[in-house]
């Protein structure tokens, strides 16, 4: 049976910084219990000692050179904001720490 | 939010034990950052020095910069930490309007340098020895700015204004293990410990440096147990304390409070607090909670960091001698006072006075340069005194022209003006403006003569030991001779006198 | 139908090159017709005539000053819309973009520009790619030219509709998990993915990082190595581009031959599962090179049945985090609830209002997987089955030269059909997921009509990681036997959209 809770999905939908209203809840809840049951065959798959793969073709040590390359203006750099002032990005207050 | 009640000091010690833990976020000063071409530099127009990476745009990808890799390695090597051999990027997930792209690139479970050390002594010769745990790469985020409310704090904004030229500064963030048993000198320890770091980097050159500008900035964690209790207490979290004294004061504050609630049988609640650097206390910020699940995982945009050995070694031969290490030999090399060597520590001036005795000043001729003349120069000017448009070559010289009698000591003060001032090299200034020791001791000897005539009682004096009585001989000699003469030689001349 | 609109890229190419047509002429042949058909199949979301026009332009006059850029010189391009440039909107298929004029052109879009091919316009697409049917785009879906009532699959069902339906003569798209080669399967037409790090990934919105990869969408297999060979190559700005060079597709296509061929069939993906049809025109498929002399064995890959999972998990938790910037502070869509609200109740309240289900979904499920208590089940487990993927992988590539497979379980399904219920839509590319997740090349090129619905199936060759020149040759070869057979590709067989003409 799956593990996922409305509270869960709440949580989830925080740590997401998405509003999610109860109706949503429950239908998420539910429709995400099935895909996750269904995904967590994932560890039987694995017995032993496997090395994790997150880079399908294996590289390392790919560096730029510490160079300065041409910037935005001002201007193009605010071009998409949906408010600003000041030649900064505006947005609202930031309640909830001191 | 006020002040919270407090415990006394040495009570608290008395009763407690502290553990403290620091983390240190270095900003590097690359020519760009670390992760796009965008210039790091401090203080633009806001939005200038950013692009389509830094500003976290749709489809944007990060690309590391090698300088702040090699960087990091040295911080590590200096701190003397292992240096990873696969080192990797990760994401660190969280929301905040001043994070472009709400993850933060950091390194998590693999970080470029680890299990380090750093002997830190403190002002009554202590050494403590505090074990690094980590020393890890990331960037810096924006900058927001508060508008409204009452002194441009988060409480009562009414919104804010977010720049992103800082973000994707280049940071290499380092962190203690639980560092134990320092007592009533963990204040002291804490901000000597942050003293040491800013010197290191400072003296490698990989960082400005500067606290006030937010270069070095320190999270001060503070937790105190009962004395022989095994379990370390709760600890709280101070967040950007930015200078040495701060981390003293908030260290300090910190047990106080925390001894004030647990006596009191109360409980610490696991918080990150904030340091009010104007009234001296702290504040509770955002508990600790399950939003600090930051769901790290290994950046898929970027590959791992695998430095050969050759390349660290090449680094580790490249590193300057450890600024603490190095001032203990020049302390013990210029045997100059306890007070004097601080003075030359605390004016920043051991650079300046260890390359003046290089070019060939006694140590003593080189500290009284600089801690007075020049300091006094550069302060009238608003200027540090490595800014001064003088070289300590050529204060050496100055120096070596006094010692063999071609200048007198104001005669100097006159040349180091003119080189300031930038009317050429000392030759060039002693020349335009004439400053020439008169030689001829016949006139000498006459003015002195004629000034002993006047005070009859000075070679008694002397003989006697109040050798200082020849000081008013001196004087009347150099009023004399218009000011033209070295007063050491009348000294010296006055003596023989006393002495025949 | 005008001649113009249904012949080949490399045919146009050619007549560009003589001076027969001016790249104008082309691309105003297919401007004519995508502006009066689009809303048939909404395969454009934006149309770029202006720019298109300036480019096709800058592409003749080049041409008569003897600078010839690429081989598809003047040849007109729809681009998906979740490739950056500076002169349309990119909105990625989503409402949280809606309008948003990127301030850099993506890499693969830069090379585009600079191999003197006009873009058309952005292509429809599910949003941020998640799906497989293009109905989750915000924008509506996009339609099956073979029938309009059918998806064109997903996500990149713009690109597939609008180079099937002859809206435009080529297309790029992006597959992470089949984007590219389900869509061409299910509309008759050649898709293929690159080796990751192959083409650049700079400019193209992420979806999943590991496994994201923008590759060509066209009607023939050299159309496509042509259009490889223009967008591939290093590009320090994306830190996984592959800094060897792969060679000249168009080069490979030339030089291919059946000889000493050995080509393996997964026997987790040949039998279970697979529309009758799909499966007759696969085993048609093989019959077809074992007449030719080519050997076929079967290969075991047992992690592959794994793939799905593992996937579904690697996808949403790349997602979540690459989604993340979409917070209303820097572009994008911001909604304010009412009253006096902090930055973190308007970010939650736009990014409720610019996602769409699908997309909430996967964000909610990577954040789980990800979540401390949760990594080593989940995302961890889901990483050591790519390592298993790969180590099967490898064992069937030192058997044999390429894999075949049939693309997609089942041919075209219809709009509605399957949109709410996710797990049936994550089915759809069982097929094509372990490539994504091993990094290796994968193809599709169409292999008949199913018997029971007269619908497209299309054959995926896979070949090692770095051999996709070797999957070209194999799909050019597939390809000549049945142009052999039917005369002309499959998509001659498409019936005309002007029939559907509304
Ligand atoms: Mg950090
Ligand atoms: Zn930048």
């Amino acid at each position: 049976m799956s593990e996922i809770t409305p509270d869960l999905v709440r949580h989830l939908a925080s740590l997401s910084r998405i509003l999610v209203t109860d109706d949503e809840v429950e239908k998420l809840a539910g429709e995400l219990g099935v895909i996750v049951d269904s995904v967590a065959t994932v560890n039987k798959a694995v017995s032993g000692d496997v090395v994790p793969t997150s880079h399908p073709i294996p590289m390392s040590n790919v560096f730029r050179e510490d160079e300065v390359a041409p910037s935005l203006t001002q201007e193009q750099a605010l071009s998409g904001a949906a408010d600003s002032a000041e030649g900064r990005f505006k947005v609202a207050a930031i309640l909830d720490e001191d | 939010m006020a002040k919270e009640p407090l415990m006394d000091f040495e009570e608290a010690i008395e009763r407690f034990e502290v553990v403290i833990g620091l983390e240190v976020h270095v900003e590097l000063n690359t020519k760009s950052k670390m992760f796009c071409g965008c210039a790091n530099v401090f203080g633009n127009e806001p939005n200038t020095n950013v692009c389509p990476i830094c500003l976290g745009l749709p489809g944007a990808l990060p690309a590391v910069n090698k300088k702040a890799v090699e960087s990091s390695i040295a911080i590590g090597l200096a701190l003397g930490c292992e240096i990873a051999p696969n080192g990797r990027f990760a994401r660190k997930n969280y929301f905040y309007p001043d994070l472009a792209k709400n993850f933060q690139t950091s390194q998590y479970d693999e970080p470029i340098a680890f299990e380090g050390k750093l002997d830190v002594e403190i002002s009554d010769g202590q050494v403590f020895e505090v074990l690094i745990e980590r020393a890890h790469m990331e960037e810096d985020a924006g900058k927001l700015t508060h508008v409204g409310g009452a002194t441009g704090r988060i409480q009562g904004a009414e919104y804010s204004l977010v720049d992103f030229n800082r973000a994707g500064v280049p940071l290499v963030e380092i962190v203690t293990k639980p560092v134990f048993g320092a007592g009533a000198n963990a204040p002291e320890l804490a901000g000597a410990y942050v003293r040491n770091i800013r010197d290191i980097v400072k003296a490698m050159d990989v960082s400005d440096a500067k606290m006030e500008r937010g270069n070095v900035r320190c999270d001060a964690n503070v937790s105190l147990r009962p004395k022989g209790q095994e379990k370390l207490g709760t600890r709280t979290e101070t967040k950007n304390v930015n200078s040495i004294r701060s981390v003293e004061n908030a260290v300090r504050y910190e047990i106080q409070r925390q001894a004030h609630i647990l006596a009191g049988g109360g409980s610490i609640t696991q918080e990150t607090r904030h340091w009010h650097e104007d009234r001296g206390y702290t504040s509770a910020g955002r508990p600790k909670s399950d939003a600090d699940d930051y769901r790290y995982f290994p950046e898929p945009d970027l590959v791992p960091v695998q430095p050969a050995n050759s390349w660290i070694e090449e680094i580790r031969e490249s590193l300057p001698e450890n600024p603490q290490q190095r001032r203990k030999r020049l302390g013990n090399d210029w045997g100059f006072s306890e007070l004097e060597f601080r003075d030359v520590v605390n004016g920043d001036l051991l650079d300046l006075v260890e390359a003046t005795v290089a070019a060939g000043t006694t140590p003593q001729a080189a500290r009284k340069w600089w801690t007075g003349e020049l300091s006094r120069q550069a302060n009238a000017m608003e200027l540090s005194t490595s800014e001064l448009a003088i070289a300590p070559d050529q204060v050496a010289t100055i120096q070596k022209l006094i010692d063999a009698g071609d200048l007198t000591d104001r005669m100097a003060r006159e040349v180091v003006a003119g080189v300031i001032a930038g009317e050429g090299t000392p030759e060039q200034v002693i020349e335009k403006r004439g400053l020439k020791v008169v030689t001829d001791e016949g006139a000498l000897i006459a003015a002195i003569d004629e000034a002993l005539k006047q005070q009859p009682d000075v070679l008694e004096k002397i003989r006697e030991g109040k050798v200082q009585a020849a000081g008013a001989v001196i004087g009347a000699v150099m009023k004399a001779m218009g000011g033209q003469v070295d007063a050491a030689r009348v000294r010296e001349l006055i003596l023989e006198r006393a002495g025949s | 139908m005008s001649e113009l609109i249904t012949k080949s890229a490399c045919e146009l190419a050619g007549l560009i090159e003589s001076k027969e047509i001016s790249s104008v002429e082309a691309t105003e042949a297919f401007f004519d017709r995508s502006e009066s058909l689009n809303h048939l199949t909404l395969s454009y979301l934006h149309l770029n005539r202006e720019s298109a026009l300036a480019a096709a332009q800058a592409a003749d006059s080049d041409l008569a000053a003897g600078k010839r850029h690429s081989a598809l010189h003047g040849v007109p391009i729809a681009v998906k819309d979740n490739l950056t440039t500076t002169d349309a909107p990119t909105t990625a298929g989503s409402k949280i973009l809606e309008g948003w004029v990127p301030q850099y052109d993506s890499t693969v879009v830069k090379r585009i520009r600079a191999a003197g091919l006009p873009i058309l316009g952005k292509t429809n697409m599910d949003e941020f790619a998640m799906g497989s049917s293009t109905e989750y785009s915000a924008y509506g879906p996009s339609r099956n030219p073979w029938d309009l009532d059918r998806i064109p699959g997903g996500s990149g069902g713009g690109s597939s509709s609008a180079v099937s339906g002859h809206l435009a003569p080529l297309a790029v798209g992006s597959d992470t998990g089949g984007s590219i080669r389900f869509p061409a399967a299910v509309t008759g037409s050649v898709g293929a993915k690159p080796t990751y790090g192959a083409v650049s990934r700079y400019g193209l919105i992420a979806l999943a990082s590991s496994l994201d990869q923008v590759g060509p969408v066209t009607n023939t297999v050299l159309d496509a190595a042509l259009l490889q060979d223009v967008i591939a190559g290093y590009d320090p700005h994306d830190s996984t581009s592959l800094p060897d060079s792969l060679g000249s597709m168009a080069e490979a296509v030339k030089t291919a031959q059946f000889k000493g061929l050995k080509v393996g069939v997964v026997k987790q993906l040949s039998s279970d599962g697979f529309q009758a049809g799909v499966k007759k025109c696969f085993d048609d498929t093989i019959a077809k090179l074992t007449a030719e002399g080519v050997e076929v064995v079967e290969v075991d890959c047992p992690s592959f049945e794994y793939s799905v999972a593992a996937y579904y998990l690697i996808l949403p938790a790349e997602a979540s985090s690459n989604l993340a910037r979409f917070d209303s502070v820097r572009f994008g869509l911001r909604v304010a609830p009412e009253g006096n609200p902090t930055i973190e109740r308007v970010m939650a309240a736009t990014r409720e209002a610019g996602f769409g289900p699908e997309v909430k979904r996967r964000i909610i499920l990577g954040t789980y997987a990800l979540s401390s208590g949760y990594y080593d089940a989940y995302y961890g487990s889901a990483q050591k089955v790519r390592t298993l993927i790969q180590q099967d992988l490898e064992k069937a590539f030192s058997q044999v030269d390429v894999l075949l497979t049939p693309t997609a379980p089942t041919t075209a399904f219809k709009i509605g059909e399957k949109v709410n219920d996710p797990l049936a839509m994550y089915l759809n590319d069982i097929a094509t997921i372990p490539a994504n997740l091993a990094g290796i090349p994968g193809m599709s090129v169409p292999n008949g009509l199913a018997e029971e619905d007269g619908l497209p199936s299309g054959v995926q060759i896979l070949a090692p990681a770095r051999e996709d020149a070797r999957m070209y040759q194999v799909a050019s070869l597939i390809e000549a036997l049945y142009v052999a057979q039917w005369g002309a590709p499959l998509i001659a067989q498409a019936p005309g959209l002007e029939a559907n003409r509304g």
